[in-house]
């Protein structure tokens, strides 16, 4: 029998699972996909807000008070790359103008460091290509991006090294209650735990209706982005919101943590919680808003267009506590903007409600915070790269030619704990196909190093889903 | 450290030509780098023919094609390094590598010929809205699955794109089994090659529809189908013709992008109509002693053009390992006129031409009946009656170095006139 059992294997399940592994508990994280990170963390802004966004007062507001500076040690355990931006809200008139003062009054009520009205001038000064139209800003220095998904998955990593289990493909079909604890059916299998902590996003109210009634709804709300090559990386170096109007938030532009030049969202309520297409008129609307950031935005250098579901809460706020009617039962549910900058927060939180349940939980003596550094080689200088292909002929074999990446990075990033098994996982973790080219060259070699590591087939290799099959089979020739 | 008269980065078609050719012209130190498993590049997975019809008279398949190089790269004793890629190039002309055996390597070389390639456009980069699920490639990626690994990508296929690649395809993968259903061509005309309309789709019953773009690709795991609507003049779609067409996978041809990472990262400079470096009559580059060639600087629709581009490029580099490459002199810059949308070479040093200089080019639409005029500083040196000119089917032109030589030309222009005028 577990002592926890955390369901969903996103960001904040994976930093619960993570905080969790210090104690000396049984720990499991269950995920129904094939791979950590593969919802609303995967497909988001990836920034790590100051915190001057939330209503005073709320868990929102604390938690993201509190979880911004933790990111640095964390992401300074795992190996993960995090970048200290700054963002900045711009204003285009005297009415946006009027928000962007609310928001600093906001953000000095929930205590926010080191924010600053700028003019127009000072706000060029940071920004070279700021539009011409931009009359003043409010600067918040602590704002950060980070990679949400690299994150999730060196928790889960890190978590697994320290004595949790995690089980991909294994979706939570019912909740009994049993004895000291629950037996989660998992399809044919059910595993016994004696608390249970639901991390489950868009289907988190799905989760805790298995066991109680319905305490809230989870709404999926979509958002649009469009992904741009390492060429218009540079052209924004903060992290850049539009001021709120009535119409809404706007778009943003910030620059990702590997160089590209990230636009969007949108916001769409939908009803699907499956459908992250992208939909020509969001995409071009989302050009058209950035405009009034910056117009030197080269839309023809976009890699690619994606969705993700925003898990909207019907209370509003965050919802972290005990189910009403189910005892060691958690809800950590409606974890929206500004959920990754609050995660480690809200693990902590969480964490805290656990103990008052069971009462004090001991530390282990031998936690390692930290996981195998990973290795980028094209990071290193000549000499290391010279003595790793000397010590491991696998790193002097590119692979990924946008992106330089080695074999030796893609068998790493297969063979580590909550390791890759979908071509979709291996370029989540070592960045092949995330490049110009999409996995056009790299996606062939890819799949037979996930067939060799894996001893699989090479047309078992799936791109994401279980069922999303590459291969249809083989051709007359290699029939015969 | 290495040290080389002239280093080829990438050893297909445009490498080899041009290795062979400055072994030729009397350089015996030369490197060519490959950074897949063997040489010939794409070719290698173009088992279809019609390759060298201009070079060799003859019609061969790729793989024969490459061969016909390779054995004669491997006669005349020319070093090659596989399965090796390089990292970078500096302006100095040092060139840092990395394979499994030799690790990382730095080689100095005295001169160095760009031959990269290109790679295809993807979903991404033109922007299909939809679902992402797989079954979705780059009509090169499939053909190198099928041709080269002996795998098929899929059943009931849809290809986006009627440039060659595309239409090759769709015969490949209608010869091994799958039913291709339709082609769709943004523009009013395909940007493929008209042998391979007919070869292709006609001989097949595979329609090829003109003015129409995938719109939406559907499909939670696997493409269960694609949207194709008709586009108006402006290239948009328009409302009430979209037709929904089950499918699982989908094939895109939407274009071929010069590699150039190499050269933008150690400041050669870009032409940026074709996306690849400007060069001279010599096929130099920007930077001196750098030479490129092939669909690295422009994408060709034959070999044949890309052998002949690339040996002109092979042996200018050996002429400057010579020095006697004859750079004195005014530069001749060609400027694309009305109907023309690029001229590689981009400039022209008339005194080092041996007689002829070539001169490769697209124009921007179809044409029928069309005059093409070669002015020298405005003055008509050359006029020649052209029945078809298509953008898909490249065009080249000679012009006689007498005729460069006698006046102070500043500019050859290359324009379309109606038949007439």
């Amino acid at each position: 029998m577990y002592d926890v059992a955390v369901i969903g294997a996103g960001i904040i399940g994976a930093f619960i699972v993570r905080e969790l592994s210090r104690y000396d508990l049984n720990i499991v994280l269950i995920e129904k996909d094939t791979d950590i990170a593969n919802g609303t963390t995967k497909a988001n802004s990836a920034i790590i807000h100051a915190g001057y966004d939330a209503k005073p007062g709320t868990l929102k507001a604390k938690l993201n008070l509190k979880g911004n500076p933790m990111f640095d040690k964390v992401c300074q355990e795992l190996d993960v790359p995090l970048k200290r931006i700054g963002s900045l809200v711009i204003a285009t008139n005297e009415e946006e103008m009027e928000s962007v003062k609310e928001l600093y009054k906001r953000g000095i009520e929930n205590g926010i460091p080191d924010i600053k009205i700028l003019d127009g001038e000072e706000v060029r000064e940071k920004e070279e290509n700021i539009s011409e139209e931009v009359i003043g800003a409010l600067y918040a220095p602590t704002a950060a991006i980070v990679s949400p998904w690299e994150l999730a998955v060196a928790l889960a990593e890190n978590a697994a090294d320290n004595g949790a289990k995690i089980r991909l493909e294994s979706k939570v079909t019912d909740i009994e209650k049993i004895e000291d604890g629950y037996r989660l059916s998992l399809g044919s299998e059910a595993i016994d735990t004696k608390y249970v902590i639901n991390c489950a996003g868009v289907y988190a109210a799905e989760i805790n209706e298995m066991v109680s009634s319905k305490d809230f709804e989870i709404y999926p709300r979509r958002g649009q982005y469009n992904i741009l090559d390492k060429s218009a990386g540079n052209i924004i170096k903060h992290v850049i919101f539009q001021a709120p109007t009535k119409l809404g938030k706007g778009t943003l532009v910030t620059p990702t943590v590997h160089g590209n030049l990230l636009v969007g969202p949108d916001a769409e309520d939908i009803d699907d919680k499956e459908d992250t297409a992208t939909t020509s008129d969001r995409i071009h609307m989302i050009r058209q808003v950035s405009k009034k950031i910056t117009t030197k935005i080269p839309f023809y250098t976009t890699i690619t267009s994606f969705s993700g579901l925003r898990a909207r809460p019907s209370t509003e706020d965050f919802i972290i506590e005990e189910a009403s009617q189910a005892k060691g039962f958690i809800n950590v549910a409606g974890i929206e903007s500004p959920g990754l900058s609050a995660a480690p927060a809200i693990a902590e939180y969480t964490i805290d409600i656990l103990k008052e349940i069971i009462g004090n939980l001991e530390e282990k003596q031998d936690f390692n915070p930290t996981r195998r550094p990973v290795i980028r080689f094209m990071e290193l200088d000549d000499e290391k790269k010279s003595e790793l292909i000397k010590k491991d002929s696998r790193y002097g074999r590119i692979i990924c030619r946008c992106e330089n990446i080695t074999e030796g990075e893609i068998v790493d990033a297969i063979n580590r704990h909550g390791g890759a098994r979908t071509v979709d996982a291996v370029k989540r973790r070592a960045r092949p196909g995330m490049g110009r080219c999409q996995g056009g060259f790299c996606g062939p070699r890819v799949m037979e190093i996930l067939a060799r590591e894996l001893g699989k087939d090479i047309k078992e290799i799936v791109k994401d889903s279980s069922d999303s099959y590459i291969l249809t089979g083989e051709t007359k020739q290699n029939q015969a | 450290m290495l040290a080389y008269d002239i280093v080829v980065i990438g050893g297909g078609p445009a490498g080899l030509a041009a290795a062979i050719e400055a072994k030729k012209n009397g350089v015996d130190s030369i490197l060519v780098i490959e950074r897949d498993r063997e040489l010939g590049g794409i070719l290698q997975q173009c088992i279809h023919n019609g390759f060298g019809l201009h070079i060799f008279k003859e019609e061969l398949t790729g793989p024969e094609y490459a061969e016909k190089f390779i054995v004669e790269l491997q006669k005349l004793g020319i070093e090659y390094k596989l399965d090796t890629m390089v990292l970078n190039i500096r302006e100095d002309r040092l060139v840092n590598a990395i394979n499994t055996e030799d690790g990382f390597m730095i080689i100095k070389a005295r001169a160095i010929v760009l031959a990269m390639g290109c790679r295809e456009r993807t979903r991404g980069a033109i922007n299909i809205s939809g679902t992402r699920p797989a079954g979705v490639f780059t009509a090169g990626t499939a053909q190198r699955f099928v041709n080269m690994e002996g795998y098929m990508v899929g059943k009931k296929v849809v290809i986006l794109g009627s440039g060659d690649i595309g239409l090759i395809m769709a015969r490949r993968m209608t010869l091994e089994g799958a039913k291709v259903l339709a082609v769709a061509e943004l523009m009013p005309f395909s940007g493929g090659l008209t042998r391979n309309i007919v070869q292709c789709l006609d001989d097949y019953d595979i329609p090829l529809l003109l003015s129409h773009t995938v719109i939406e690709i559907k499909g939670k795991d696997r493409v269960e189908g694609v949207v194709i609507a008709k586009v108006d003049e402006n290239k948009r779609p328009i409302k009430g013709t979209e037709k929904y067409y089950e499918c699982d996978t989908l094939l895109l041809s939407v274009g071929l992008i010069p590699e150039n990472e190499i050269s933008e990262n150690v400041g050669i400079k870009m032409d940026p109509i074709t996306s690849g470096p400007v060069v001279n009559e010599a096929m130099e580059t920007s930077i001196e002693g750098i030479f490129a060639c092939g669909n690295v600087v422009h994408v060709h629709d034959l070999v044949d053009f890309v052998t002949e581009e690339s040996r002109r490029a092979g042996k200018n580099a050996a002429k400057y390992i010579k020095n006697q490459i004859q750079s004195e002199g005014s530069i001749t810059e060609t400027k694309p006129g009305k109907g023309i949308s690029y001229i590689v070479p981009q400039k022209v040093r008339p005194e080092n031409i041996d007689k002829t200089l070539d001169l490769f080019m697209r124009v921007d639409n179809v044409y029928h009946n069309m005059n093409m005029v070669i002015s020298i500083d405005g003055k008509e040196i050359k006029r020649m009656k052209k029945r078809h000119l298509a953008p898909g089917e490249m065009e080249a032109v000679k012009i006689k170095k007498e005729d460069l030589m006698d006046s102070k030309h500043a500019e050859i222009t290359i324009s379309l006139v109606e038949e007439g005028a």
